[in-house]
C-alpha cells in the first residue's frame, strides 16, 4: 500500500496531478497539501500526496550527518 | 533527485556502522519498528546481519492486513456474498476470514474487485448506479486521510464503507506495557508520521521514558536512525527524534489531521493477534454514519478466527518471533498459498522474510 519512495510532479489539473516515477506515471490527487508545484517531490499513499519532500532539509540532514560520523571517527 | 543518492551511499552506511559499533561498545540493544516498509528495507540489504551483533532489530505491527481482524473480513466477505461489489487494496483480497478469503469468495462467483484508492471505487460507484459498492477499508494513519476527504466530498449514495482504519500510536503505547517484550527504542515509521507529525510520538518518550527515532526507508535512514537511538541511550536520554525531516515535519499535515478529525472519531477495536487496542481505531462520525456499511446494512461487529492453529503471527505481530521459528514457515505457508495473515501481503513479516531472505 506504501510507497517508500517519492515521485515528481510534471502536471497539475486542480486537485489532480501527475506524478512521475521514472518513467511511470500516476494520477495522485493532491488536495492534502498546501501549493503544489510542477517540479515538487511528493511522497503518494493510495493514490493522495500527503507531504512535501523538502530538498533544503534532504541537504541539511545528510551534511549533519557526514560531520556526525567523522567526528566520531568513524571515517 | 540527485541528492538522495547520498542517501544511498556505501560508503555512508559503512561509517554509520562503525559509528554504531563504536557507539554502542558491546551493550546490547533490542529496537522495534512498526512498519512493512521498513521491514522490507531491512530485509531486502540485509541490515540485520550488517550492524554489529549487540543490535536487533525487531518487527512490530506494521502491516494493516496483518493486524485486519478475522471478522471484518467475515462481514467484507457477507457483503459480497449479498452480491455487493467489494472494492479493496490488492493486500487485502487473500487475507484469510473466519472461513474464507475475500479471493476466496470472489473464485465462488461474488463480485469482489482490487482498486489502487478509494478514489477510483468512487469512479466505479459512479459508472454503475444500478449496483450496491461497499470499499473495504483497512489501513493506518497514512490511509485515513483519503476516505475522509471522499467521506467529506460525499460519496456517490450507491457506495458505503466497510471501514478498519487503525492508529499507530497507540498500539505503539500497548507493547511498551507488555511485561514480556523488551526493547530499547522505537523507531518510527516515516509516512505514518508524514500524517500525524514528529509531535505525535513524545508521549512514549515522555511518559514511558522510550527513545523514538522518525526514520526514513533508505538502508541509510535505517542505520542513522539507530546510531540515533544508541546516542540517546549512551546519554540516558529518552527524545522523540526526526531522522526523515525531508519527509516528516514536527507537526505532520495538518491538513490530513483536520480532515480525519472531522469525519472521524476514535474508538477502541480489536487487532488481529494482539486483542483490544484502547483507542486505536478510526469510527465514522455520527453525521457521516450513512455511508457506514455496517449501519446501512446491519452488520454486527463479531469476532472471528482470528489466528488458525499452528499459525504463529500473533508472535511474529508482536517481535516475539521471528517468520523462521514458525514450524508452517516455508512449507504449509507461502506468498503463494498464505496460511497465516503474516504470509499474505507484500508487508507481512512472514512474506518479506520469505521473499527476501534474512
Ligand atoms: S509463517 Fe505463516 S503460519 Fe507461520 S506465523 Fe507466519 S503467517 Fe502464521
Amino acid at each position: 500500500m506504501c510507497l517508500a519512495i517519492p515521485g515528481v510532479v510534471r502536471e497539475i489539473r486542480g486537485s489532480l496531478a501527475v506524478v512521475d516515477y521514472g518513467g511511470i506515471a500516476k494520477e495522485v490527487d493532491i488536495s492534502l497539501l498546501e501549493d503544489v508545484q510542477v517540479g515538487d517531490y511528493v511522497v503518494v499513499h493510495v493514490g493522495y500526496a500527503i507531504s512535501k519532500l523538502s530538498e533544503e532539509e534532504a541537504r541539511r540532514s545528510i551534511e549533519t550527518w557526514k560531520e556526525v560520523l567523522e567526528r566520531l571517527g568513524a571515517a | 533527485m540527485e541528492l538522495l543518492r547520498d542517501f544511498r551511499s556505501r560508503g555512508l552506511a559503512r561509517r554509520c556502522i562503525q559509528a554504531i559499533e563504536e557507539l554502542s561498545s558491546g551493550e546490547e540493544y533490542t529496537f522495534m519498528h512498526v512498519c512493512g516498509t521498513h521491514e522490507q528495507s531491512i530485509t531486502r540489504h540485509g541490515l540485520r546481519s550488517l550492524l554489529p551483533a549487540n543490535i536487533r532489530l525487531i518487527a512490530g505491527p506494521g502491516c494493516p492486513v496483518c493486524v485486519t481482524p478475522a471478522g471484518d473480513v467475515d462481514a467484507a466477505v457477507e457483503l459480497a456474498e449479498q452480491d455487493k461489489v467489494v472494492l479493496t487494496y490488492g493486500d487485502a483480497l487473500r487475507v484469510p476470514g473466519s472461513e474464507l478469503s475475500l479471493a476466496q469468495a470472489k473464485a465462488r462467483g461474488a463480485d469482489v474487485r482490487v482498486v489502487y484508492s478509494i478514489r477510483e471505487a468512487v469512479k466505479l460507484a459512479r459508472r454503475s448506479p444500478g449496483r450496491e459498492f461497499v470499499f473495504f477499508s483497512i489501513g493506518l494513519d497514512t490511509t485515513a486521510p483519503s476516505v475522509a476527504m471522499e467521506v467529506k466530498r460525499g460519496l456517490p449514495a450507491n457506495l458505503s464503507v466497510l471501514n478498519a482504519l487503525r492508529l499507530t500510536v497507540p498500539v505503539m503505547e500497548l507493547l511498551l506495557g507488555m511485561g514480556d517484550l523488551r526493547f530499547e527504542g522505537y523507531l518510527a515509521p516515516g509516512h505514518v508520521s508524514a500524517v500525524i507529525g514528529a509531535r505525535a510520538y513524545e508521549v512514549l518518550a515522555k511518559a514511558y521514558g522510550m527513545p523514538v527515532v522518525v526514520s526514513g526507508f533508505e538502508p541509510l535512514d535505517i542505520l542513522l536512525s539507530v546510531a540515533m537511538l544508541v546516542k540517546q541511550l549512551r546519554e540516558g536520554e529518552a527524545r522523540v527524534e526526526n531522522e526523515y525531516s525531508r519527509v516528516v515535519s514536527y507537526e505532520g499535515n495538518q491538513i490530513a489531521q483536520r480532515l480525519v478529525e472531522e469525519v472521524f472519531e476514535v474508538a477502541t477495536v480489536h487487532w488481529r493477534g494482539i486483542g483490544r487496542v484502547p483507542f486505536s481505531g478510526l469510527r465514522l462520525r455520527e453525521e457521516f454514519s450513512g455511508f457506514d456499511a455496517r449501519e446501512r446494512y446491519g452488520l454486527e461487529q463479531r469476532s472471528g478466527r482470528d489466528i488458525r492453529p499452528g499459525c504463529s503471527c500473533h508472535l511474529v505481530i508482536t517481535g516475539k518471533l521471528s517468520p523462521q521459528e514458525c514450524t508452517m514457515f516455508g512449507r504449509a505457508c507461502t506468498p503463494a498459498k498464505p496460511y497465516g495473515p503474516c504470509m499474505v501481503s507484500s508487508e507481512g513479516t512472514c512474506n518479506v522474510a520469505y521473499r527476501y531472505g534474512g
